[in-house]
C-alpha cells in the first residue's frame, strides 16, 4: 500500500517536473573554465574589444581584472578604451535612449548577465551566453541582417561575424496552424538560409499526420576551422562573463571549506559539552 | 540607607539589583526557569528563530550603511556592496540566506506547535503572539524583497499590491496609499525601505519579547503534552520533570546553533542562490516597468499561499459556496450551537455562500490566501482532542497531519510553476485539503481511540 502510494507520488512529481521544462532552443553546455586564468584573460580581452562600446558593465571596475592575473599596467596598456583611469567603472558613452532608438531596445548592462540568464533547475547564464553567441545566422529579412536561434528577432547584430565565418541554416518545422474556420492543420515548413542571408522557404500541408510537433535545426559553419576556434573564444568570453557576474565566487568557496571545518570541530565540542551537562539528568 | 531595597546580592551586582531587577529576571527566565526534561529535536527551532532574527538585524544594519534606497541607485548599490565593500558579499549573502532560513526555521517551529499541542490552553496567547510574528515576518520579507529593485522585486510587488485593489469599495484607493503612487515606483521603494528597516523590526522585536514573556508565564509544553507543573515537585517547589533552562538548555541549544550554522554556512559559501530559490535569477535584471517578465512568482516561502490565491477561480467559488451551504446545514442539524447562534451562524454561512458567487473571484482569492494564515490564530479553539500531543492521538490522526504537511509542500511546489490546467486543479484540491484540515478539526480531532497519557514525562534517548 505504501509502495503504491509512493509510486503515485513519484509519478506525479515526474509528470510535474517534465511539464515544467522550458521551451525554446536547447542550450549547449559551456565548458567550465572559471579557474583557468588564461581563459578568463582572453575573455576579458574579447569583452573589452567587442562588447564594451554598446554594452556597459557599470558595476565592474577595470582594476578588478587584477584578480584574474593581470597587472594594472597591462590593463592600462591593452584594455582601456572607454576611459583612461584604471580605477574607473566600465561605463560607456551611449545613453539608454540612443541605444533604444538605434537598436530597438537598449543593449543591457552585462555586469550580472550571467546570473540573470540562469534558469532554475536548468542551464546557467554562462551556458546561455555560450549558446547565444554561437547561433547567429544571416537573415536579410531582419534590420541588422542577422537573426539568432537562442533569442529570435534579437536587435543585436553578429558582432564577431568575422571571427566565426558565417553559418548556413537548415530548419524543418512541423507545427499545427489555425485555419479561418477554427480547425487546425499540420504544416511542414522547410527553411534554408544561405551564408548571405537569402532564404528559401517551402510549406507543405500534411494530411493524416499523427506525430508530435517537430523543430529540427541545423546550423552549418561555412568555415569549420574558424568556427571551432571561435567556439573556443566564446567559451572564454562566456566564462569571463560568469566570473564578472560574481568575482568573489572563487574566494568564497575556498573560505567556505575552512568555515565548515571550524564549524565541524565546534559542533563536536558543543555536542560533548552538552553530553557532559546532561549525563546525570534523570 | 533609607529608600533602598534589601537584596541578597552584594557589590556592584547588589547596587544594580537595588535599582533594577537584574538578578530577579535572571533567575526567573534563566537559572530558575524550569523547562521539561524531554525536549527533542523539534525544540531547537525557537532559539534558532531568535538567532536568525539577530543575524538579520545585524547584517541589515551593515547593509544599510551602503545601500541606496533610490530607484536609480538601488540595484547598483547592491552590486557595489557585493564587489567593493570589504566583506560586503558575505553580509549580503548572510542576509539573503538568513531570510530564507528564517522561514525554514519558523515553519518547523510552527510544525512543532502543531504536533505537540503547544497552542492549547493555557498557551493560547503564546500561539497568538507567534502567528502575529509570522504575519509580520511575511510583511517584512515582502518589503525587503523590493529593495534590490530587480525585475522580480518590482513585478512581485506590483502583483501583490494589486491584490489589495481587489477589496470592494476601498481597494483601489488602498493600493494607491500603500504604493504612494499609481504604480510601484521610487515612492514605494522609499516607504518600503522605512518600514522594512525600522517599523516592522521594532514590531517584531516587541512581539518576540511578548511571545517569550507569555511562554515563561505558563511554562513550556513538551512532546508528551503533559503539564510538568501538575506533577510532583522537589523540596524547593520546582517540578521534578523540569530542569533549569540555564545551564541545561542554554548549552543544549548551542548544539542546535552549531548544526544550524553548518547548514547556513554550506549554503552561503557554496550555493547562495540555492538554484534560484533563495536569490532568484530574474532579480539580477534591473527593474523595468515597461517589461513584464514571462513568469512572476513570489519567493519560495510564499508559494503555498500563492497557490491558494491562484486556485481561487470563478469555478472554485462554486466549491466554496457549496462548502458553506453544507456547513450551514450540518450546524443547523447536528451542531451544538445554542440559542440565537443556532440560527444566526447558518444564516451568515448562507449569506457568505451567495457572496462567494456575487463578488469577483479575485477578491475571494485574496480572502482565501489571507484566510489561510489568519485561520492559524483560531487553532487553540478548533482543536477538541482530549490529549495535547500527537504521541497519544489515534494513528489515523498522524496520517491526517502527514497529509496536511504533504499538501503544504505540494502547494508550495505548484506556486513556483507557471499556471496550467492540471496544476490549477491540483492547487484547488490542495487548498480544499488545507482549509478542511482546520475547519473540520472540531469534528475529527475528538474522534478515534486515544492512547492513555502518562503521568510523568517520557524521556527518549537523544
Amino acid at each position: 500500500m505504501i509502495k503504491k502510494l509512493l509510486a503515485v507520488v513519484a509519478l506525479s512529481f515526474a509528470y510535474a517536473l517534465s511539464a515544467g521544462v522550458a521551451h525554446g532552443y536547447k542550450l549547449d553546455r559551456a565548458p567550465d573554465r572559471l579557474t583557468d586564468m588564461a581563459s578568463l584573460q582572453n575573455g576579458a580581452k574579447l569583452f573589452v574589444n567587442y562588447c564594451l562600446s554598446c554594452h556597459s558593465a557599470q558595476s565592474m571596475r577595470y582594476n578588478k581584472l587584477t584578480e584574474i592575473g593581470l597587472t594594472e599596467e597591462e590593463i592600462s596598456r591593452n584594455l582601456l578604451f572607454t576611459t583612461d583611469k584604471v580605477g574607473d567603472l566600465m561605463e560607456i558613452a551611449m545613453t539608454k535612449e540612443d541605444g533604444a532608438s538605434w537598436f530597438g531596445a537598449a543593449p543591457p548592462d552585462l555586469s550580472v548577465i550571467a546570473r540573470a540568464k540562469s534558469v532554475t533547475m536548468g542551464p546557467t547564464g554562462v551556458d546561455y551566453v555560450y549558446s547565444f553567441l554561437r547561433t547567429f545566422y544571416r537573415d536579410t529579412s531582419r534590420p541588422t541582417g542577422w537573426d539568432n536561434l537562442v533569442f529570435p528577432s534579437v536587435g543585436m547584430p553578429h558582432v564577431m561575424w568575422d571571427r566565426q565565418g558565417g553559418n548556413t541554416l537548415n530548419r524543418v518545422t512541423v507545427a499545427q496552424e489555425d485555419l479561418e474556420d477554427g480547425s487546425q492543420q499540420w504544416v511542414r515548413t522547410t527553411t534554408n538560409i544561405d551564408a548571405h542571408g537569402f532564404s528559401d522557404i517551402t510549406r507543405e500541408v500534411l494530411d493524416n499526420y499523427s506525430g508530435d510537433a517537430v523543430d529540427n535545426i541545423k546550423l552549418t559553419p561555412v568555415d569549420p576551422a574558424a568556427s571551432a576556434a571561435y567556439d573556443n573564444d566564446v567559451a572564454d568570453l562566456a566564462n569571463f562573463l560568469g566570473w564578472m557576474a560574481e568575482p568573489v565566487q572563487l574566494k568564497r568557496k575556498q573560505l567556505g571549506i575552512w568555515v565548515l571545518f571550524f564549524l565541524g570541530i565546534f559542533m563536536v565540542v558543543a555536542w560533548r559539552l552538552n553530553a557532559a551537562y546532561w549525563k546525570h539528568v534523570r | 540607607m533609607a529608600g533602598e531595597k534589601t537584596v541578597e546580592t552584594t557589590g556592584l551586582l547588589g547596587w544594580i539589583d537595588r535599582r533594577f531587577p537584574l538578578s530577579t529576571l535572571y533567575k526567573q527566565h534563566m537559572s530558575e526557569y524550569y523547562a521539561p526534561k524531554n525536549f527533542n529535536f523539534w525544540y531547537f527551532f525557537g532559539s534558532l528563530a531568535l538567532l536568525v532574527l539577530v543575524i538579520q538585524i545585524v547584517t541589515g544594519i551593515f547593509l544599510v550603511m551602503n545601500y541606496k534606497p533610490d530607484g536609480d541607485l538601488a540595484f547598483n548599490s547592491v552590486e557595489y556592496i557585493m564587489r567593493e565593500v570589504p566583506w560586503g558579499w558575505l553580509i549580503r549573502y548572510m542576509h539573503s540566506t538568513g531570510a530564507s532560513m528564517f522561514f525554514v526555521v519558523v515553519y518547523l517551529h510552527m510544525l512543532r506547535g502543531l504536533f505537540y499541542g503547544s497552542y492549547r490552553k493555557p498557551r493560547e496567547l503564546v500561539w497568538i503572539f507567534g502567528v502575529a510574528i509570522f504575519l509580520c515576518l511575511m510583511a517584512e520579507a515582502f518589503m525587503g524583497y523590493l529593495l534590490p529593485w530587480g525585475q522580480m522585486s518590482y513585478w512581485g510587488a506590483q502583483v501583490i499590491i494589486n491584490l489589495f485593489a481587489a477589496i470592494p469599495l476601498i481597494g483601489p484607493e488602498l493600493a494607491i496609499w500603500i504604493r504612494g503612487d499609481y504604480v510601484v515606483s521610487d515612492a514605494t521603494l522609499n516607504r518600503f525601505f522605512a518600514l522594512h528597516v525600522i517599523a516592522v523590526p521594532l514590531v517584531l522585536i516587541g512581539l518576540v519579547v511578548a511571545h517569550l514573556i507569555a511562554l515563561h508565564e505558563v511554562g513550556s509544553n513538551n512532546p508528551d503534552g503533559i503539564e510538568i507543573k501538575d506533577g510532583p515537585k522537589d523540596s524547593r517547589g520546582f517540578p521534578l520533570d523540569g530542569i533549569p533552562f540555564h545551564p541545561y538548555y542554554s548549552v543544549h541549544d548551542i548544539v542546535g546553533v552549531a548544526g544550524f550554522l553548518i547548514v547556513f554556512a554550506a549554503i552561503m559559501f557554496f550555493a547562495p542562490e540555492m538554484g534560484g530559490f533563495f536569490l532568484e535569477y530574474n532579480n539580477f535584471i534591473p527593474a523595468d516597468p515597461l517589461k513584464t517578465p514571462e513568469h512572476i512568482a513570489p519567493v519560495w516561502y510564499f508559494t503555498p499561499f500563492y497557490s491558494m490565491l491562484r486556485a481561487t477561480t470563478s469555478e472554485f467559488t462554486w466549491i466554496m459556496a457549496a462548502g458553506a451551504i453544507i456547513a450551514a446545514l450540518a450546524l443547523l442539524v447536528k451542531g451544538n450551537l445554542r440559542g440565537i447562534w443556532r440560527i444566526a451562524v447558518p444564516v451568515v454561512l448562507v449569506v457568505a455562500a451567495i457572496a462567494f458567487r456575487i463578488l469577483d473571484a479575485k477578491f475571494w482569492g485574496v480572502v482565501v490566501m489571507g484566510g489561510a494564515v489568519v485561520i492559524l490564530f483560531f487553532l487553540p479553539w478548533l482543536d477538541y482532542s482530549p490529549v495535547k500531543s500527537i504521541r497519544y492521538r489515534p494513528g489515523w490522526h498522524k496520517f491526517l497531519y502527514g497529509i496536511f504537511i504533504v499538501t503544504f509542500l505540494v502547494l508550495g511546489y505548484l506556486g513556483t510553476q507557471p499556471p496550467s490546467p492540471v496544476f490549477n486543479l491540483m492547487s484547488q484540491i490542495g487548498t480544499v485539503i488545507y482549509l478542511a484540515f482546520f475547519l473540520t478539526m472540531p469534528v475529527w480531532s475528538r474522534l478515534g481511540k486515544f492512547k492513555p497519557v502518562p503521568e510523568r514525562i517520557v524521556i527518549r534517548r537523544h
